[in-house]
């Protein structure tokens, strides 16, 4: 029995070993998805061109993360993409009169939403609600032809 | 010795077996008595061994019948069989010990599967039916410390452990020594009396055999030749029966696995 | 040449026998799976026998294998300056691939031969045979523990293999390469998602310990029951074992992540 007894031990070793082993995997290194929707608001916004903004990119303001981009669809009648994202209850002072941009991170790195402050509103955002001063992303192919039509008029 | 049909315990009727194409068993009949020790022998290869896993309901006949108790074995459900089966007990030549487990759980593990005992119960119940092989003394060893006949024994007990109406032993004899051989003829026959079983011995041991059985069934070609007491089979007149039982080298069975002639052979061309 | 197609044909409808026979005995032992809830104790010393005695094989793999991609990686990252991306390289590649392929291609050559080798030793020595003889299924009292074992052994296996790995990973980067702890961190957090990343993960080690501890235990049942026979079934347990983990593998990811 004794035998029984030490095997029983090793077994809950293991058992909790595995089990601390995933915990840890879903703390230490993966981006549970704690406040995607639980506790947080869900704010929109309409760009004309998100680039490669993807569902889950990150939200910053001053280049920390506030939230995070939990869903992307077209508008059918103005042909805009309409973002909406998910930001932390706890950063619950951004003005309304916000801007919102789409940026990339470094020259090759994955976009992302960063978020101006506005000017001393006293409104600040809530569930539901729409920032409309927004500029979508830079496309470089744009971008290369914008500057030859104005080389071509010179 | 003449017993009515309520006295049959095992009735096998026009058995058919076969091996891919080997016909092991063409229409075997036999009795076997309730109480009775009863052997089955014959040459090595005539499949024994078979004939127990078929009244076992290990295996599925070709043709013919088993019946345990006037049930059809191989018509029966899982459960029912499963439920026979606890009542049968059998030794496998090897002993079939677990060989992970002590002498003592090996004897324990029918009680411990079958019967929610508690474990002092158990515990003397095991005790009893070691002490009954005579190793109660040998509880704690390993299957692998012990010695082929101590091994057979301590698979005796384990195969009594659940008192059994029945017990099938396959080459009880085979390769012991003359004690353990002694030891183990008379354990079948005292286990056979004072527990009120009935025995069935594969074996071609024709001595250790004879002094025990009651009844000797002998099997040659798929089928049962001759049967009877020991003693009317050593009188017997078949010319087969009297090579089996004198152990004569050459006659009906022939020395000579069936080949063309030595002259053919030696002489004729080279492949 | 007539001889070449023959034997061919004889051998494909060889392994759709085997195939069919396997089936059929996963069925039987699957049927023997509800009354394990009454014999805990059976499952617990399986997933001793299966769990722990493959643990330390598991957790030294892990963490050089997780040392090793670190020092690979940062080779080849370094040269996009992009080395702050380790983290998140050495994190997918365990999490999603070589966490549940490697463990489960060192369950087989571990714990799954010896699976097939003590069945196959059982049914040589006629242990089964008198098991059933004693009115004990065999599919229940030692087929099924084990392959239930083994299910629930091998995410957690895998799950020990990939945390190690990429604390392994994590000591060679910061203390040897140079990078940065914060950013290993960062970086692995915001490109690695619980759910896509380490549970399709899990899923996949859930799906190879089903798959393995099959082949383990239908080779030891269905071995010839010689010495010859038994070592055979061993070392078609491992053939089989790492060929079908590398194939579901490829067939997992390219419905997970394709």
């Amino acid at each position: 029995m004794q035998k029984q007894r030490i095997m029983e031990i090793w077994v809950g070793v293991f058992v909790a070993a595995g089990f601390a082993a995933l915990f840890g995997l879903a703390m230490q290194v993966s981006n549970i998805p704690a406040f995607q929707t639980a506790d947080g608001y869900q704010v929109h916004m309409r760009f004309d061109n998100i680039g490669g903004l993807r569902v889950r990119a990150p939200v910053t303001m001053a280049g920390v993360r506030v939230g995070r981009v939990s869903d992307i669809r077209l508008d059918h009648d103005s042909f805009e993409a309409v973002v909406t994202v998910t930001i932390e209850q706890r950063f619950d002072r951004i003005p309304e009169d916000s801007d919102a941009r789409i940026y990339t991170s470094g020259l090759l790195g994955e976009q992302y939403v960063a978020i101006n402050p506005g000017g001393g509103v006293e409104w600040y955002l809530s569930d539901g609600d729409e920032l409309f001063q927004t500029q979508g992303a830079l496309v470089l192919e744009r971008l290369i032809g914008r500057f030859l039509t104005s080389m071509g008029e010179d | 010795m003449n017993g009515t049909s309520g006295d049959i315990l095992v009735d096998v009727r026009g058995l058919c077996f076969s091996r891919g194409e080997r016909v092991i068993f063409d229409g075997v009949d036999l009795q076997i008595r309730r109480g009775q020790v009863s052997a089955i022998m014959g040459p090595s290869g005539t499949g024994k061994t078979t004939l127990l896993r078929l009244i076992g309901g290990q295996l599925r006949p070709d043709a013919g019948t088993v019946h345990v108790e006037g049930r059809d074995v191989h018509a029966m459900s899982h459960r029912e069989l499963y439920a026979l089966r606890r009542r049968m007990g059998m030794l496998f030549q090897s002993g079939a010990l677990f060989t992970h487990q002590s002498v003592f759980e090996n004897v324990a593990f029918p009680l411990r599967e079958h019967a929610d005992l508690p474990e002092p119960v158990l515990r003397d119940l095991v005790l009893m039916k070691l002490e009954a092989v005579g190793l109660r003394g040998a509880r704690d060893m390993m299957p692998g410390e012990l010695s082929g006949g101590m091994a057979r024994r301590v698979a005796l007990a384990r195969a009594v452990v659940l008192d059994p109406m029945m017990i099938l032993y396959d080459e009880p004899f085979a390769g012991q020594d003359p004690i353990s051989m002694g030891t183990l003829v008379s354990l079948i026959r005292l286990m056979n009396d004072t527990l009120s079983l009935s025995s069935v011995i594969v074996s071609h041991d024709v001595v250790e055999t004879s002094q025990i059985a009651d009844e000797v069934f002998v099997l040659s070609e798929g089928r049962v030749v001759e049967s009877g007491s020991p003693a009317e089979l050593a009188q017997s007149e078949s010319a087969w029966v009297q090579q089996f039982f004198n152990a004569l080298p050459d006659g009906p069975v022939p020395f000579h696995y069936p080949a063309p002639s030595l002259g053919d052979d030696l002489l004729g061309p080279r492949p | 040449m007539m001889g070449l197609f023959a034997g061919l044909g004889r051998r494909t409808i060889d392994s759709f026998g085997r195939l069919g026979r396997g089936t059929m005995f996963l069925l039987r032992a699957l049927a023997g799976m509800p009354g394990l809830l009454l014999r805990p104790g059976l499952v617990m010393q399986q997933l001793y026998a299966i769990g722990v005695l493959s643990l330390l094989i598991i957790m030294v793999s892990g963490t050089f294998v997780g040392m090793v991609l670190a020092l690979q990686g940062y080779n080849t990252l370094v040269t996009f300056g992009a080395e702050q991306s380790l983290g998140v390289l050495v994190a997918l590649s365990l999490l999603r691939e070589l966490g549940p392929v490697v463990t489960a291609l060192l369950f087989g050559g571990r714990a799954g031969s010896a699976l097939t080798a003590e069945i196959g030793l059982m049914k040589t020595t006629e242990q089964l045979s008198s098991m059933e003889m004693m009115a004990v299924d065999p599919m229940r009292r030692i087929i099924a523990p084990r392959l239930l074992a083994g299910f629930l052994a091998m995410p957690l296996l895998a799950a020990i293999f990939s945390f190690l790995g990429i604390m392994g990973a994590h000591v060679v980067s910061t203390a040897a390469l140079g990078v940065d702890d914060g950013a290993f961190w960062s970086q692995m957090q915001a490109a690695v998602d619980f759910r896509e990343d380490v549970m399709n993960g899990v899923i996949k080690s859930l799906v190879f310990g089903f798959v393995a501890s099959w082949i383990a235990v239908y080779e030891g049942y269905d071995a010839v029951p010689t010495s010859e026979g038994v070592s055979r079934a061993t070392t078609r347990t491992v053939v089989h074992t790492s060929l079908a983990v590398l194939g579901l593998d490829f067939v997992l990811t390219a419905v997970m992540f394709g």
